[in-house]
Formats: structure tokens, C-alpha cells, sequence
């Protein structure tokens, strides 16, 4: 089962902020210029800016603003919502007839057809390819012969896709999937130009797609600049005349920026910067609920966390963390205390619910001493949290956490932060299953669906389930929920999945993380999607 | 002259081939780098295997550094895992960075010896002790807190100067980076200066000198600075292969897009093809700017000639 | 670099972190006119020349006596770091972060909520202890294969030239990036273990250079002549006279390493919790520096104090031993 969808937030979210200088000298403003150009900062994108390779934040904001796809999550809301897609049949939740709306062209003019999806899908989903987004495609009916787990690859494309005219398609998954058609806003499922295929090198140094805006030019490594695209066909046009990304190491340094007024936007305010924030920026700072959470992960290979009584251990370690002290005072106010595994930004309907975790999460010392005593004590006497400390700032929080424990168990060496030099290392000792203690887990939604929040990283042999954590129950729940084609009812088997994660204390949530951006005067009409993004197209300049 | 040259230039051979190698080898020790471009999910392992396989990380060490040698001469530098010719980010990331070295040899020079040679010449004075505890004081404070303190100061706030440097990175905006940059070696140069100024100026031929009636400033350019100079040079030589390279946390605190930001984002993304590709050039850099300052020592010394 | 057309300043090159120990070594390797006269046999009579010189000299010093004393503070203190505080380091009350001085905290709190003075007294230790140890690491492997290359040289001395030629190419900063970055202990051996790795050759370059210069020297030549062995030559009479160019390199160097543990510290490959040094605190501590420096100032002031004073003990036991500037 190929459940995992992910998304990178934390190594790159953190490394950026908005800057926005006057490009192209800094004059020239005046009550809402439409033709402005704000400059935003940026992060280096890990790997080439294709739809289906990129699986972070830095390049998925890039692709935002030039691509379009089926569907959009609305900027506000979260919900899918139809944008190139004029409808999408099913009637079994397994077979999906697709129309696309007439009317759409790329920038460099050629039509949005059909075909411009199913080739894009088959190139995404073609092991040659490379496309580390490829598990996306997965429950298309042929993937496995396209993407084999070992061996060559016996087909070209998907034999779940068809074109059937000009402007519809269909797909055939491989099993029952009622929410399909809402997990068509991720980008890796974007249309792609025919110039995509023919000349390849041509397109990566400057991608042409469908959205908003146009890539003018593209220092990789360094900036990149967009423009409005005039003659954009969609009804979300931008209200300003493009965006310079920049590129910075360092989001402190972005943050200075923006205070020396060399920037207007700041989309990721570093930790340290929180307390600030209100003084330096007033009321020119956002703080919007995203859907994103902080968990920390267990290596369940490890039969010393893996023992009949270590859920006591993981269930008092969670109750040893002042979640509220330290979303207050480390993180400000941004983040607010997990109650339980998903996002409030899911809202009650779509799954979400408040204290969910119950007295598991809440702080208390002597309850968490006694709990982790009953479970045999902490595994070695110590515990190690694994985090990357590369980027983000999670070398503040992971200390908090562990001064926390060790108050509340009253020894000042249970619980000591590990930091890992790298991301790619902190990931090789992941999957390798080297970790011996808890570690970091991060999780950005990839679409706002229950759904997104419990397969990924609970589901037995999931690609994001780090600890390999697996119960059959879950299992058993999931794949009983996914099958059904009520949405209501969908939601409540995910929930009742969640309660076996709730009762095995699979994964201790800490916290949901709001999206923050600071910006400067220049600006208004400043948002952040549920994916802590900014609207860039509907920013004001001026 | 021309042999020495020559033999100087077949030495280096041995030194580029050791110095790659080793470089190459303590990137390989950091391990596999595909599962960092995945994101927080593991890779799947058939595109893992054939990314290994197109980066040629399936291969055993040796070969992988014998193919790549291989390349490099044919001026193939690879590629960097999101798809861009490691010669194309030379070409971006040298200039700025070769900027910023000039920058800050320029406040080495100016400043460094111009100190140097004033507390030299007053040996014990009230300015030598102030300039030499200078000196010790921003030695010993970390380039990094030296970098954020004045960053927060000049940038924000006084508001002085621009807190990061755009990607242009004109020589204008590279001046604090380039202060930063060269603020320690900045202090040996002076301290160096100064102790080889000191020394000289009891010198015998000093002493000719100024028996013979010559005007001071005569004496402390023509004889005195241009002997003092020699073991400066050596320094500000070897520094400039150091400065190129060691600029990681002055590159990272103001945002420049140089060397050592490429080859910081290279060691995070543990990208062998960028790492050992630009410290290939650096070692080259190193040796010629070494070989360079064996040869200004004839011109600086008469008494010194090449066979 | 090899072939040094000009042999005073021969031993001279570096990189970033080297440029401490070069410029001792410009200055150190003039040492070469030791006072010798007929004692080459005779050890008993070598304690009145340079060395006893040396100590009447520094005895007298005002900068050695300071820069002494903050040095056995130190040691002190990390000895024996609870007798000047109380608490334990490690604990850590979020509830007082970024709080200024208070009762048993002169230096204020840090962004967790820890006491800076109990952790900058604590800090000590780690880092005089990474500091010292490096420096013994580097002295003694740079002056055995310095000095063993100089004293039989040919193709000896070839390889270590052409070796230290490529430590020295790759940049220090880089080096630890990669080298540290895949290190899981939290102990400060690696850190350790890596300024040694890339630091000897600066120091063999020097020992190398006086072993040269010392070989030359008559009682020397007299002793070979003589037919005393190779060991005794370079213990006996060798190893005593160029050892002074590398202890007053050394003391520089010990300095340089305390500061560069702080800087991989700020690059995030620096010793790791719970261990508790100058170098954790500065770089946790420079994200606030806008709300809380007191918990930037405290340890960076410490850090700044001590390698002040290793270098100025350093310059100091230079002068002395530099019977040129007497």
C-alpha cells in the first residue's frame, strides 16, 4: 500500500522569509500598483523544479505560483475546489471520468488539454524518470508495472489512463479511493507543455506552466524572478506585477532584512525572533494556523521501545512535556499544544478533534514518573531526541523538551537532545533504523484530509512511518475507511484509527504549527494558506 | 627561475591528486545522500537504487574518485543533485566570493600593515599597546559573534549599511563581510608587521641607511618595509586559498552566495560532486597563491634567486 | 612549502586556524641562535642558557604573571567548578528564560530558561579541556613527524612536505563540516580527534624547520662525530633545542582551537548535549542576541578572556625565549 504522501516542511520552511525590496531600484510606489514587484524570500530547492520531483516546500512554492492544476485548495479554507477540472465522475470510487475546463493554455500558448495531465502523470509515475514524487501515482492501475519495487520497469504509462478526447480522460485506480479526486490540488498531479518532453534541459532552467505567474529568469542557488502572466486565463489573476525570490541561508539573516527595511515579507519568523516580532512589525505579522504538526517518532525496531509495557513509557514521557510552557515561551504563541494527531486546520468536519489525546497529553510530573517506573523505566536510563540541526530551529525546542522531561522526573540527565549534523544523514539514520531513542517527526499536510494525517505515518510499512510502527487494527481501519464512499463516515473511521494511535501512544504529539510571516509597509492583503504559504497572487504592493 | 618553476609546478601534482582524494574520501564517510532528497519519507527503493546508480554511488570508492579525476580534466565537474552543472555554480559562486577575498586582503593590507608599521616603529609606545590588545581582542572573539554583533549594530540598528548582501554582491556591500572576513588575519598581519618591523630596524643595513643621511620615510619604505614585508606576504599568500575557503560562517551570517555558501549547502545535501569540485579548485587556488608568494620573495629580497 | 628558498620564514604558511600558529613561527624560528657554546656534551650546563634566561625573564614579566594567573583560574575552575557555584548546569527552568540577573544567577538566564553563570563556569572545563587536549595532540604528533622528517630528511622529508602540503590546502572550517557532521558520540573526543587531524602539520612544519636549523649546529656535527646513535642525537641533543619554537606555537594554537570549537559549534557540528561549553552556549545563544546578549556576552566574554590569555602567555614565553629582542 502506497498511502505515504508527504511533504518536507522543516528543513526548508524554516531556512526562508519574504524579502521584499523595491525591485528594480525601490521607487515607484503609489496606492496599489498592480504592476509591482515584490521580492519574497526563498529557500534553495533541493531537487530540479519538476511537478513531480519536488516534495518540499521551497520548490512547491514556486510551482504554486506557476502551475495550476485539476483542483486548488482553496487559500482560506483548505477545501478542494475545482480549478482546471470541469467535473470529475465516479460512480464506483474506483473508475474517475475527468473533463477539463476549455479555455486553459500554458504561458507559451499551447492548450491545456487531456493528454497535457495523462502525459504528465505517466512521466511522474516512470521509474526512468527519477520522479521522487512518483508514489503519488500509486494507486493508479498499472503503477506497479511502470514503477516496480525492484527490477526494470515492463511499461511505459499507466495503464489506468486513457485519453478519451480532447478535454476528458479517465482513470482507473486500483482500488477503492473515495477522496481521489481532492488529492488532485498537489502539484505533483500539474499539467505539463509539450515543451516539458522536448526539450527538456530548456524547460528545467525555466519552467513554462499554466499558473499565475511566468518565470522571467532563474539564478539557481540565488534568485529567481516571476512575473504576471497577463493573459493568465484562471480567475485568481495577481494583484501584483510579480515576485523576486530570493534565496537565503539563514532566515535570521531574512529577518534582518526585512527590520533594515530591505525586505517587506518574512513567511518563516525564526523562534528567536518571536518576542520581537510584535515591537518590530506591529501589526504587519501573520500567525495562521497551518497543517502542519510536530510529533516525536519511536524506533519500534528497537525491541527496548518495543516492549508490552513501553506505551506506559511513551504515554509518561508525553505527560512529562510542558507543551504550553514551551509553545509559550520558545515558540510564542505560534504553535499551539497538540490534543491530537491531525490539524485544526482539518475543522471538526474533516476530521479533527480537540482532546482526542486526552490526560496523555496533558503535563503532569507525577503521573508521568509513575507511568514510566510501571513501564520499566526509560530504556538505558536516557533518552535521546534525534533531531537534524542543519536547518529549522529545532535544536531550541528539542533542549526545552528535554529540560522538561528532566524536571519532571527530577534527573537532569533523562532526557538529552541528539542532533544529527545533516538532514540527508538524520534521514539515512531513519531509514537504515539506526535511532535508538525518540526522534523528530514533522509533518506538513500534502492536502487537507484526514486521511493525509494517519496513512502516511501510522499505516504498517508506510513511507513516512519512521518508527515502523504497525498494528493491524489501524491497518484494518484505514483500509475500511478509505473504501468508503461517504465522506462523514470516511472521517469517523479515520478517527476511530486514531484512537488505536491514541491508545498505543504511537507517536507523542507536541504541537500544531501556525504559519508566521512578518511583512513590511509596502504590503497588504497578506495571507498564508493552510500550508503555511503565502497567497502570493493576492498580495498589494503599494 | 623557469626550472624551479617547473619543478615547483610538478610538486603540486602529487599534493592536487592527495588533496582531492582525501577531500573526496571525507565526503564519502558522510554516507549515502539520497535519502536527504526525499524529504520526511524514506525514498522508494527503486528510484533510490537508480539515483545511486545515475550518480555513480553504486560503485566502490576508488572508482568513484578514478571517474570523477577522469572527468575533471576533461573540465566536467558533475552535477548537483537538483540538476545543475557544478561549473555552472562555479561561475556564479567564484566571482562573488573572489570579490569578497579581495575585499578583504585589500583591509589586510591597508590596515594590517599600515598598523604593523606605525606600532612597529614605536616599539612600547601607548598606541603599540592599545593597537597590539586591539589586535588580541579580535583574535580571540569568534568571527561569528564579531559577524551577528555588527550585522545587528551597522544594519539594523543604525542602519548604516544593507544587514545582507544582495546576489549581485557588489563590491559596495561586500565591505563589512570583507572587514569580518579578514578581521582575524587583519590582527596577525599587523601583529606580524609589526614584530618583523621591529626586528629590521636594528638591522645593520637600516642602520647604513640612515648613517648615510637618507630621509626617514626613504629608509622605512625603501629598506625597512620592503624586508619587513617577506614573511607578511607569506601570510596574506597562504591566506587568500583560506579566505576563499573559510568564508562559510561569513557567507552564511550576510547571506552571500559564494563559495562557502555552495559548499555549506553542499556538505548539508551531502553533495559529493559539489564539495569536491569546489575544493578541487580551492586546492589549485592554495598551491598557485603559494608558489606565487615563493616567487615575490626574489623580488622582495635580492639576496634570494631560483635555480 | 617545500624547497624553502628563504629558511627563516620557511616554515611559514597556513590556513585560517593556523594563522595564530604562523605567525609564532616567523617569529619563533629565529630562535636558532641559541647560546650553546661548548656545552654539546654537556647537558648539566643547558639549563643556565636559554631556558633559566627565559624564566628570569618572564618571572619579570607583567603580561606572563596575568595572563598566568587567569590561566591556573581556569584550571581551577574546571577542576573544580562547584566550589564557585551551586546548582547543577543541566537544570533548566523554561519559566526564567531570557530572564536578566537574579538572586544566584548574576549572569542572567539563557533562551531555556539555564543559568549563564553556572554554565559559563561549567563551559570552562569542556573547553580548556578541548583546548588543552588538541594542543597536546597536535604537538606531539607534528614535532615526532616533523622533526623525524627534518632530522633524516630526503625522501622522508619529501612525503611530510608534500603531506602537510595537502592538509594544509583543505580549508579547517570545511574539513570539521564534513568530518563532524556524520559523528554521533556526544564526547569531546571527535571534536578533539579532528584539530588534531588537520592541525599537526602546522606544527610539523615547524619542528621540522628547527630540527633542521639545530641539526646544523656544531655540538651537533661534534656529537655525530663523536658517534653518538640517531635516538641520542635527536633526544639528547636535538630535541632540546628545537622544542622551544613549538611549545611558545603551541601555547598560541591552544587558543585558536577553544575559539574554533565555538565556531563548529555555530555551524551545528560542535560537541553536542549534554555536554556543556563555551562553544554550545555561544551559538544557542547568537539567535537572541536582540532580546537576551547577557546570554551571548557572558560565555563569548569567558571564551575571549581565555584564549586572550593563552595567546599573550604565548607571545610572552616568545619574547623570552627570542634572545634577539633581549
Amino acid at each position: 500500500m502506497r498511502g505515504a504522501r508527504h511533504a518536507r516542511w522543516a528543513a526548508g520552511a524554516a531556512a526562508v522569509a519574504l524579502v521584499a525590496t523595491g525591485c528594480g531600484g525601490g521607487g515607484g510606489s503609489g496606492g496599489g500598483d498592480s504592476g509591482a514587484v515584490l521580492s519574497a524570500s526563498w529557500g534553495d530547492p533541493q531537487n530540479p523544479l519538476e511537478p513531480a520531483n519536488t516534495n518540499e516546500v521551497q520548490g512547491g512554492k514556486v510551482l504554486d505560483m506557476v502551475f495550476r492544476g485539476l483542483k486548488r485548495y482553496n487559500p482560506q479554507t483548505g477545501a478542494a475546489e475545482d480549478m482546471l477540472a470541469e467535473k470529475i465522475d465516479t460512480t464506483d470510487s474506483q473508475n474517475f471520468t475527468i473533463t477539463v475546463k476549455d479555455g486553459w493554455t500554458f504561458s507559451n500558448g499551447e492548450k491545456v488539454t487531456a493528454k497535457s495531465f495523462v502525459d504528465a502523470w505517466n512521466y511522474g509515475a516512470s521509474l526512468k524518470n527519477n520522479q521522487k514524487n512518483a508514489y503519488f501515482f500509486g494507486y493508479i492501475d498499472g503503477y506497479d508495472k511502470v514503477h516496480p519495487d525492484s527490477g526494470k520497469q515492463t511499461a511505459d504509462t499507466l495503464s489506468g489512463l486513457k485519453v478519451t478526447g480532447d478535454r476528458t480522460f479517465t482513470v482507473k485506480l486500483s482500488q477503492k479511493f473515495s477522496t481521489f479526486p481532492d488529492t488532485l490540488g498537489y502539484v505533483a498531479f500539474a499539467p505539463l507543455p509539450q515543451a516539458f518532453f522536448s526539450d527538456h534541459a530548456g524547460w528545467l532552467s525555466k519552467p513554462v506552466g499554466n499558473g499565475p505567474y511566468t518565470i522571467q529568469s532563474y539564478t539557481k542557488g540565488s534568485q529567481m524572478e516571476l512575473r504576471t502572466w497577463a493573459d493568465y486565463p484562471g480567475e485568481d489573476k495577481a494583484d501584483n506585477g510579480g515576485v523576486t525570490l530570493k534565496v537565503y541561508t539563514d532566515n535570521n539573516t531574512a529577518y534582518t532584512d526585512l527590520l533594515a527595511g530591505n525586505l517587506d515579507l518574512v513567511d518563516d519568523v525564526p523562534a528567536a525572533q518571536l518576542k520581537n516580532v510584535k515591537n518590530d512589525l506591529g501589526d504587519r505579522y501573520l500567525n495562521t494556523p497551518a497543517g502542519i504538526i510536530q510529533t516525536l517518532a519511536f524506533p519500534f525496531y528497537d525491541p527496548q521501545w518495543n516492549k508490552p509495557d513501553s506505551d506506559k513509557v511513551r504515554k509518561g514521557l508525553s505527560m512529562a512535556i510542558n507543551r504550553k510552557q514551551i509553545t509559550d515561551t520558545i515558540f510564542q504563541k505560534t504553535r499551539t499544544p497538540a490534543t491530537d494527531w491531525t490539524s485544526p486546520v482539518l475543522g471538526k468536519d474533516g476530521g479533527f478533534q480537540d482532546g482526542l489525546c486526552g490526560d496523555g497529553c496533558d503535563y503532569n510530573p507525577t503521573e508521568a514518573k509513575k507511568l514510566i517506573k510501571e513501564g520499566g523505566g526509560l530504556p538505558g536510563g536516557q533518552v535521546k531526541i534525534s533531531y537534524n540541526a542543519d536547518t529549522g530551529s529545532h535544536q531550541q525546542w528539542v533542549d526545552a523538551v528535554c529540560n522538561s522531561i528532566n524536571n519532571a522526573l527530577g534527573n537532569t540527565k533523562a532526557c538529552v537532545g541528539n542532533p544529527i549534523g545533516t538532514f540527508a544523514d538524520f534521514r539515512n539514520q531513519i531509514t537504515e533504523r539506526k535511532m535508538s531513542g525518540p526522534f523528530r517527526a514533522g509533518w506538513q499536510m500534502d492536502y487537507p484530509l484526514i486521511q493525509n494525517f494517519l496513512q502516511p505515518l501510522y499505516y504498517t510499512n508506510a513511507s513516512s512511518n519512521d518508527g515502523k510502527w504497525s498494528n493491524k487494527q489501524f491497518d484494518q481501519l484505514v483500509n475500511q475507511a478509505n473504501a468508503e464512499s461517504d465522506t462523514g463516515k470516511a472521517v469517523q473511521t479515520f478517527q476511530k484509527a486514531e484512537e488505536v494511535v491514541r491508545d498505543n501512544m504511537a507517536a507523542i504529539p507536541l504541537w500544531y504549527q501556525n504559519g508566521s510571516a512578518g511583512y513590511s509597509q509596502r504590503l497588504s492583503n497578506v495571507k498564508l494558506n493552510p500550508f503555511s504559504v503565502p497567497v502570493y497572487n493576492e498580495i498589494k504592493v503599494g | 627561475m623557469g626550472r624551479y618553476v617547473v619543478r615547483r609546478l610538478l610538486q603540486m601534482i602529487p599534493v592536487f591528486i592527495g588533496a582531492t582524494l582525501l577531500i573526496f574520501l571525507m565526503v564519502n564517510v558522510m554516507g549515502d545522500p539520497i535519502a536527504g532528497l526525499c524529504g520526511e519519507r524514506q525514498c522508494d527503493p527503486a528510484t533510490a537504487a537508480q539515483l545511486k546508480k545515475e550518480f555513480g554511488l553504486d560503485k566502490p570508492v576508488w572508482q568513484q574518485y578514478l571517474t570523477y579525476m577522469g572527468n575533471v580534466f576533461t573540465g566536467d565537474f558533475g552535477t548537483a543533485f537538483n540538476g545543475q552543472k557544478v561549473t555552472e555554480l562555479m561561475a556564479t559562486a567564484f566571482p562573488v566570493t573572489i570579490r569578497l577575498t579581495l575585499v578583504a586582503i585589500l583591509f589586510e593590507i591597508v590596515i594590517g600593515i599600515t598598523l604593523g608599521v606605525v606600532t612597529g616603529l614605536r616599539r612600547g609606545s601607548p598606541e603599540d599597546t592599545g593597537v597590539l590588545l586591539l589586535t588580541l581582542v579580535v583574535i580571540s572573539v569568534p568571527t561569528f559573534v564579531t559577524g551577528l554583533l555588527l550585522q545587528l549594530l551597522l544594519g539594523v540598528k543604525w542602519g548604516w549599511i544593507k544587514p545582507s548582501v544582495s546576489p549581485e554582491a557588489t563590491f559596495g556591500e561586500l565591505i563589512l563581510p570583507g572587514l569580518v572576513l579578514a578581521s582575524v588575519s587583519l590582527a596577525y598581519v599587523t601583529r606580524l608587521t609589526r614584530t618583523s618591523i621591529a626586528e629590521n630596524k636594528r638591522s645593520d643595513y637600516v642602520r647604513t641607511a640612515v648613517a648615510k643621511g637618507l630621509p626617514r620615510h626613504r629608509v622605512v619604505t625603501r629598506h625597512l618595509l620592503r624586508n619587513s614585508l617577506i614573511p607578511v606576504v607569506t601570510f596574506i599568500g597562504t591566506d587568500v586559498g583560506a579566505l576563499m575557503g573559510g568564508a562559510i560562517v561569513t557567507e552564511r551570517i550576510f547571506n552571500i552566495h559564494g563559495v562557502g555558501y555552495q559548499l555549506y549547502q553542499g556538505i548539508l545535501r551531502q553533495n559529493t560532486q559539489t564539495v569536491v569540485g569546489f575544493v578541487t579548485v580551492l586546492v589549485l587556488v592554495f598551491l598557485l597563491a603559494n608558489l606565487i608568494v615563493d616567487l615575490l620573495y626574489a623580488v622582495l629580497d635580492p639576496r634570494i634567486r631560483y635555480a | 612549502m617545500p624547497e624553502q628558498p628563504y629558511e627563516p620564514e620557511g616554515a611559514i604558511a597556513g590556513t585560517g586556524m593556523g594563522g595564530a600558529m604562523d605567525l609564532g613561527a616567523s617569529e619563533a624560528v629565529t630562535l636558532e641562535k641559541t647560546p650553546g657554546g661548548p656545552d654539546g656534551t654537556g647537558p648539566a650546563e643547558k639549563p643556565r642558557s636559554l631556558w633559566s634566561d627565559a624564566w628570569r625573564d618572564l618571572r619579570r614579566n607583567p603580561v606572563f604573571i596575568l595572563s598566568a594567573l587567569v590561566i591556573l583560574f581556569l584550571v581551577f575552575i574546571s577542576l573544580w567548578p562547584g566550589a564557585i557555584t551551586s546548582g547543577s548546569p543541566l537544570t533548566c527552568d523554561l519559566a526564567k528564560a531570557q530572564q536578566g540577573s537574579g538572586p544566584g544567577a548574576p549572569f542572567g538566564y539563557n533562551g531555556q530558561g539555564c543559568n549563564v553563570y553556572t554554565r559559563t563556569v561549567y563551559g570552562a572545563r569542556t573547553s580548556v579541556t578541548v583546548g588543552v587536549l588538541a594542543t597536546l595532540g597536535v604537538a606531539v604528533l607534528g614535532s615526532v613527524l616533523g622533526g623525524l622528517a627534518g632530522f633524516f630528511g630526503r625522501s622522508w622529508d619529501s612525503l611530510l612536505s608534500r603531506t602537510t602540503d595537502i592538509f594544509f590546502a583543505i580549508p579547517v572550517v570545511l574539513g570539521g563540516l564534513v568530518l563532524l557532521s556524520v559523528v554521533t558520540s556526544n564526547t569531546v573526543w571527535p571534536v578533539i580527534g579532528f584539530m588534531v587531524l588537520l592541525g599537526w602539520p602546522q606544527i610539523s612544519r615547524i619542528a621540522r624547520g628547527s630540527v633542521i636549523t639545530a641539526k646544523q649546529n656544531d655540538y651537533v656535527q661534534a656529537a655525530r662525530a663523536l658517534g653518538a646513535s640517531n635516538s641520542r642525537l635527536l633526544l639528547r641533543h636535538i630535541a632540546p633545542n628545537a622544542v622551544a619554537p613549538v611549545i611558545v606555537v603551541a601555547t598560541i594554537a591552544l587558543g585558536t582551537y577553544i575559539a574554533l570549537e565555538a565556531t563548529l559549534s555555530y555551524l551545528g557540528v560542535g560537541l553536542k548535549p549534554p555536554s556543556v561549553s563555551w562553544g554550545i552556549d555561544i551559538s544557542a545563544a547568537s539567535p537572541y542576541i536582540r532580546n537576551a546578549p547577557h546570554a551571548l556576552l557572558w560565555p563569548s566574554g569567558a571564551l575571549a578572556i581565555t584564549v586572550l590569555a593563552f595567546i599573550m602567555l604565548g607571545d610572552a614565553v616568545r619574547d623570552a625565549l627570542d634572545p634577539k629582542l633581549r
